[in-house]
């Protein structure tokens, strides 16, 4: 368990120093649903060819480091319903919200924005209150 | 040198979320449930990445980004319904299966089918989400 802790806080540093390089040599704000969503809903075209980029490392990285971890195993449910509800819940809620676990979460809390805590505090309730009643009350997940 | 800065930045996050553990989606359903197994990690996660970001948005006071174009302007504090009402749907999602963009993105390697589905509805649901932000609009609005 301690050793989670240590992965998950050096992990952490290099979440966060991928966002400092992103912000302080592009300008640009390291929010996965926002990179996503704005090739999706066409409003960040001027800017493609560096969001394709940056997800072909977000891909591409992580796929060349799995035989070198001791756990790369996602645990992901395979019940076909549960995904696509939870898709299409995670897809709408971010971008009306304009944010994420990154872009809300790291981004937007280490600058105290308002917006970024406020929606961090909501998406860690609401995501608290769905696994109790999915898990603990009607045993679902 | 902005496309290379892209690729860095991917990079390193893509690292980052595997070592900490964010692509198992035990281990953030296990955060989420309190009244479970309660699981730390996310919250080590959360707290090392916003030490580089705390330190970045403070050289941003006082320089312009490296390779064009400027920072983004000061945080809008304001927190409209959008916000709120879309923040408790990705939390619900994220709590149902223990995804989020990020990590689902950083699996698509190794995540199978079950992963590429959610990324499949999570796709849709962007593509969707203006519409579905416009149709809140006008009915709470309009009651």
């Amino acid at each position: 368990m301690e050793q989670d802790w240590i992965m998950g806080l050096i992990g952490g540093l290099l979440i966060g120093l991928a966002g400092a390089v992103y912000l302080l040599g592009n300008g640009r704000i390291m929010g996965a649903s926002g990179i996503i969503g704005g090739l999706i809903d066409g409003t960040a075209r001027s800017a493609w060819k560096e969001r394709t980029a940056f997800l072909a490392a977000l891909v591409l990285v992580p796929l060349l480091m799995v035989p070198f971890v001791t756990n790369s195993d996602t645990h992901l449910t395979q019940n076909p319903i549960l995904l696509v509800i939870a898709g299409l819940l995670v897809g709408v809620g971010t971008r009306i919200a304009n944010g994420c676990t990154s872009g809300h979460g790291v981004c937007g809390i280490s600058r105290l924005s308002p917006r970024g805590i406020v929606a961090t505090i909501i998406y860690i309730g609401a995501g608290g209150v769905t696994v109790a009643l999915l898990r603990h009350a009607l045993g679902v997940i | 040198m902005r496309y290379i800065l892209a690729l860095i930045a991917g990079g390193l996050f893509g690292a980052g979320l595997l070592i900490s553990g964010m692509t198992d989606t035990t281990k953030v359903q296990g955060w989420l449930d309190i009244f479970g197994d309660w699981d730390p990690t996310l919250a080590f996660v959360m707290g090392g990445a916003i030490i580089p970001m705390a330190i970045a948005w403070q050289l941003t006071h006082t320089r312009k980004p490296l390779f064009g174009g400027s920072f983004p302007t000061p945080a809008d504090p304001k927190l409209g319904r959008n916000l709120i009402v879309g923040s408790i749907m990705f939390g619900m999602g994220w709590g149902l299966v223990g995804l989020c963009p990020g990590p689902t993105i950083a699996s698509i390697g190794f995540g199978g089918w079950a992963n590429l589905s959610f990324i499949a509805a999570m796709v849709v649901g962007m593509a969707l989400a203006p519409r579905f932000g416009r149709a809140l609009d006008a009915r709470l609005d309009a009651g």
